[in-house]
């Protein structure tokens, strides 16, 4: 499979790599252009396309990723710097069955309204209890401060992380 | 939005790093946190024949002190490390305080402070740090290893004074004497916003003499302004309501700001001269205490 062009017509001679990375936990062998974004790898070579590009310009995070379990923006790093990484897309999370406790959160305290900034807004979520499981409300709005909301929906998307992360200790079932 | 095409190579060791660069000279770029660069790709901007991409080069991510004290910052050392940075607090306090308002928390997660002062974007916040610090840049080339005073890096907007085929592999920080203070202000309208103004103040004390002042302007001229005139009113004398008035008014009109969509000139420069005398009367209650 090639990605960066078109998957259908594919030019002769262009430089191509194959890349090993382990999305949501499976491991996948691709051949990509250098100058094909994760975000693009993600959402058209692999069909994850819940992770979504917002602004394009490495300012709204909506296209936030986790590689190697850190928050990156899938915009402004290329495929090709994911080789041997593994990455977490929001379709790895959890499953409809088995919510993490972030989505089970937003669910809960209507954390979301258009939802676009939901799936990288789950993600620094998710990597800030995974490094700190009891944050304060103002280290909540300081992690996720890189994650744009343009329906300004922030109130309860903090809600949802600090019920996430009561959840996670065991103080709510 | 794609980059135009380019060759791609990511080299294990820096000695590949710079024979690929001596081959390739300015048709190089070199890739680090990518935060600056891979925006500027994808508006073709800039479109570079190769990039080196150096995140698989081991022993460039450090931060730490030599025996004297001299800090140095490695070519892979992420904003979020020196954010998170243990060493930082107690010893370099201007650098611990301006981490955190570098970008927003997910651009630091792969940004670094070398990429940063390379980028040499006048709203740049570690270029002035490093300035108000004394300190400077360790680059390597094909004619071997230089040092570069921060005072003499930066040579106008985007502009630095690596040659082609260079690589700044450290900057390096002395080691402060005496009680050490410092700070970074920064006026933003948002997180994750460049500075409308910043201002880093730096102070070295023997009992109530100030022994050594680094001041220094973030966004309000071509490059970040070292304040030299402030800094030399200050040192040798004691931090009182006058010599810190007469400070922020010679950093103020230092600054060369313009008027943007982020503030007048005037207001930029009246913010400058707040900093200055906010940043300073921090010190002066710090030395008391
Ligand atoms: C939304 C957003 C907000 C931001 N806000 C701020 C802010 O408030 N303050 C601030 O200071 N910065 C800000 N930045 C920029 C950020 O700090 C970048 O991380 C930094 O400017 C570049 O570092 P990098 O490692 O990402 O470098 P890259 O993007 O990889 O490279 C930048 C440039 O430096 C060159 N370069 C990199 N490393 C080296 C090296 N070792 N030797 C020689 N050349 C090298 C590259 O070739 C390129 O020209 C922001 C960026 C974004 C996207």
């Amino acid at each position: 499979m090639s990605y960066g062009q078109s998957s259908v017509v594919r030019e002769v001679g262009v430089d191509e790599r194959r890349i090993t990375v382990t999305v949501n936990g499976e491991k996948r062998v691709v051949e990509v252009e250098p100058r094909l974004l994760l975000a693009h790898l993600l959402r058209e070579g692999l069909a994850l396309t819940g992770t979504h590009l917002g602004c394009d310009t490495t300012s709204c995070g909506a296209c936030t990723v986790l590689v190697d379990g850190t928050p990156v923006k899938s915009c402004t790093m290329l495929a090709v710097q994911a080789d041997g990484h593994e990455i977490t897309t929001v379709e790895g999370l959890g499953t409809p069955s088995e919510l993490d406790p972030v989505q089970e959160g937003f669910s809960r305290e209507h954390a979301l309204q258009c939802g676009f900034c939901t799936p990288g807004m789950m993600l620094t979520s998710h990597a800030l209890l995974e490094s700190n499981p009891d944050p304060s409300e103002e280290e909540v709005r300081w992690a996720i401060s890189g994650n744009l909301c343009r329906c300004t929906g922030y109130q309860n998307i903090v809600k949802a992380v600090l019920w996430a992360a009561e959840k996670k200790s065991g103080g709510v079932s | 939005m794609y980059p135009s095409r380019f060759r791609y190579e990511a080299p294990r060791s820096l000695d590949e790093a710079r024979a690929l660069l001596t081959r390739f000279g300015d048709e190089a770029k070199i890739l680090a946190g990518g935060q600056s660069l891979v925006p500027l790709l994808k508006l073709r901007f800039a479109a570079p024949e190769l990039l080196v991409d150096i995140n698989n080069i081991p022993g460039l991510d450090h931060h730490r002190e030599d025996a004297d004290g001299t800090l140095r910052i490695g070519a892979l050392c992420r904003h979020v490390s020196l954010e998170r940075s243990a060493l930082l607090p107690g010893r370099h306090p201007l650098m611990a305080s301006a981490a955190p308002l570098i970008a927003d928390p997910i651009v630091r997660n792969r940004g670094t402070l070398v990429g940063s002062l390379c980028h040499s974007d006048p709203q740049g916040d570690w270029a002035s740090v490093l300035l108000a610090l004394g300190g400077s840049i360790v680059a390597l080339g094909p004619s071997g290893r230089r040092t570069i005073p921060a005072s003499e890096f930066s040579l106008g907007p985007f502009q630095n004074a690596l040659l082609p085929g260079e690589i700044a592999i450290e900057a390096v920080v002395p080691a402060a004497q005496g009680h050490v203070s410092g700070s970074y202000l920064k006026l933003e309208r948002r997180v994750g916003d460049f500075a409308t103004a910043g201002v880093a103040v730096a102070l070295e004390m023997s009992g109530d003499t100030v022994t050594r002042a680094g001041i220094a302007l973030t966004g309000v001229g071509p490059s970040n302004i070292a304040a030299t005139a402030a800094e030399q009113a200050l040192t040798g004398r004691a931090l009182t309501t006058d010599t810190i008035d007469e400070a922020a008014e010679l950093a103020a009109a230092a600054a060369q700001p313009r008027s943007d969509h982020r503030g007048s000139a005037a207001y930029k420069r009246h913010v400058v001269a707040t900093f200055v005398r906010r940043g300073l009367q921090r010190q002066e209650v710090g030395a008391a205490a």
